[in-house]
């Protein structure tokens, strides 16, 4: 469990500290210092304006992370509300949340981002609110199970027997034993939301240039990559780095058979 | 069986219906809610004047109310006329045909090359559950699953095609000198990268759905009777652990024939993911309707036909 966790943990930090330790502001432009490879002054070169790649890589990372992060919330809470409402309620609302679910996972997930941020032309937080509509239904569905199973159970019989409410018995006893199964979901989701941004802005549809992203870094660097491969190599490293160990954190909680 | 399997056909197709018409709902209602809807690409452009808009805009029979809109578009596309491309005026259909041989060729490489990476290594982790070969594969498998597609791509141009100089780095062949040669040259890379992103996430499921398989009784059945080994796990084993995995393979299988959008962008590719991206620069939402309503399609169809096959591999599933 641990070494994923303290990669992420870094990643964060690093995130959070990037106004103090990133070595140049992330937008200043250096006329002089267009195009360089990586060097002791700026470790991943920099970039066709001259901006210090590495910089603009902790920049970045608040906005891929805070994407990531909160778009697997909306997802989660969204999804555990549809999944929920379908296995408690069961009977018709069931049946119309499930064929919803349905519907949205027949549609092609980028595809339709793609499309909705290019007309949208979100912000971030729009951004964020659009991944995350467009990922609760693993959720929903893992928890509407959860809630199937559990309704028959005897823990949960004997509380509806002593007069437990719909609130009281979904907030104490539902919810607390669905949650391991929802809360590996929602680490995908997070992975998932990273990968999503990125492909959005490197798409030129997500996060707009000035402001950084590992994925709109990408895009930038793809006019250019002949000559100045490192500015490919940087945003992508840390993108892998931080889907890989969110994923093997989400293999951990889930208990995969090792 | 015949019987069955017919019933079972008619069933779920039309449970199908009602599910891409709420689809088609969906992805309508997203594009024309849009701020300036489908001419959104004209308010921004200097040139156009605002008459010419609203010119545009009642020759194309968008001054008309949204359902009566939805509506004609909906019996149209039944009937097989998916309207014009807004970018070049030329038949919807047309476009997305001409578009298809390259993405056929794609699909079916990658996904025959997912598979045969994904059967050895799915079966070998999960029978060696523990040992090196399974730490090697799922290790590799979670890097698969994290790795940006297009930047796995960038990566593999810098490194064969503008570093080696082995494989050219986009488009299907090089004009004046498409051989055969060529032609495998040009495929070699986006191949690969779906390769890798699918068999790993691919070799995940079935290496999971393997140790399922081998606790079942019937497996200690099956060696208990003295049945090698090897043909244990080929006819027992590998046969009903594939059936769970066949709902993803074919989710998979439906994205990449009906345009695999980010790898065949990165490579140029000129297919079906490439023309979405094409149609979406240019707002062409004619093109961009179809061709979610296509791929959704192949979803619905290709998740039916996965659990046709869920249920013949595999007898103790019943068609439901």
């Amino acid at each position: 469990m641990r070494a994923p966790l303290v990669v992420l943990a870094l990643l964060i930090a690093a995130a959070v500290a990037a106004p103090v330790i990133a070595p140049y502001e992330p937008d200043r432009i250096d006329l002089a210092r267009l195009r360089q490879a990586p060097s002791a002054a700026h470790w991943f070169g920099t970039d066709e304006l001259g901006r210090d790649v590495l910089a603009r890589v902790l920049h970045g990372a608040r906005v891929s992370l805070a994407v990531g992060l909160l778009s697997a919330l909306v997802a989660g809470v969204s999804g555990i509300a549809i999944g929920g409402a379908a296995g408690y309620r069961g009977g018709a609302v069931d049946n119309v949340l499930m064929r919803a679910t349905d519907a949205m996972l027949a549609v092609p997930r980028l595809p339709l981002l793609m499309i909705a941020s290019s007309f949208l032309q979100p912000s971030v937080m729009l951004l964020v609110v659009l991944i995350g509509l467009a990922g609760w239904m693993e959720t929903a569905r893992v928890v509407r199970a959860e809630f199937r199973t559990l309704g028959s159970r005897g823990f949960v019989e004997s509380a509806r027997a002593l007069g437990a409410g719909h609130a009281r018995l979904i907030v104490r006893h539902l919810l607390p034993s669905a949650a391991q199964a929802a809360i590996v979901s929602v680490t995908l989701a997070v992975a998932r939301g990273i990968l999503l941004e990125s492909a959005l802005s490197f798409f030129g549809v997500g996060v707009r240039p000035p402001q950084a992203s590992w994925g709109n870094m990408l895009y930038q660097s793809q006019a250019t990559l002949a000559t100045e491969p490192w500015l490919a190599l940087a945003p992508g490293i840390f993108i892998l780095i931080t889907t890989a160990s969110v994923n093997v954190a989400g293999d951990r909680l889930a208990g995969r058979r090792r | 069986m015949g019987n069955q399997v017919a019933r079972f056909l008619a069933r779920r197709s039309l449970q199908a219906l009602p599910l891409l018409f709420v689809i088609s709902v969906l992805v309508f209602l997203l594009i024309h809610a849009a701020p300036g809807g489908p001419l959104a690409i004209y308010l921004a452009n200097p040139n156009v004047r605002p008459e010419d808009i609203e010119r545009l805009r009642r020759a194309l029979g968008l001054d008309r109310p949204l359902w009566v809109q939805y509506w004609s578009w909906l019996t149209a596309f039944a009937r097989g006329d998916w309207g014009y491309s807004f970018s070049d005026g030329r038949p919807v259909i047309a476009r997305i045909a001409e578009r298809l041989p390259a993405t056929l060729e794609l699909a079916a490489v990658s996904l025959a090359g997912a598979l045969l990476v994904t059967l050895p290594a799915g079966v070998a982790a999960g029978v060696r559950r523990g040992r090196w070969v399974d730490r090697a594969t799922s290790a590799l498998a979670t890097a698969g699953i994290s790795l940006p597609a297009f930047w796995f791509g960038l990566v593999l141009q810098i490194v064969f095609a503008t570093g080696l100089g082995w494989l050219p780095s986009s488009g299907r062949s090089t004009p004046g000198a498409d051989d055969f040669g060529d032609h495998v040259s040009h495929l070699v890379l986006p191949a690969l990268v779906l390769i890798v992103v699918q068999a790993a996430a691919w070799s995940r499921y079935l290496r999971g759905s393997v140790i399922d398989t081998l606790a079942e009784p019937f497996v200690a059945a099956a060696r208990a009777r003295g049945i090698p080994r090897r043909q244990v796990l080929v006819r027992h084993v590998l046969r009903n652990a594939i059936g769970p995995v066949l709902a993803v393979v074919m989710v998979d299988a439906a994205l990449l024939v009906s345009g695999a959008v980010v790898t065949e962008s990165v490579f140029a590719w000129p297919g079906i993911g490439s023309l979405f991206t094409e149609a979406l620069a240019r707002r062409d939402y004619t093109v961009l309707m179809a061709l979610l309503m296509l791929t959704s399609t192949a979803i619905v169809v290709l998740n039916l036909v996965a659990d046709l096959a869920h249920a013949l591999v595999d007898p103790r599933v019943a068609l439901t």
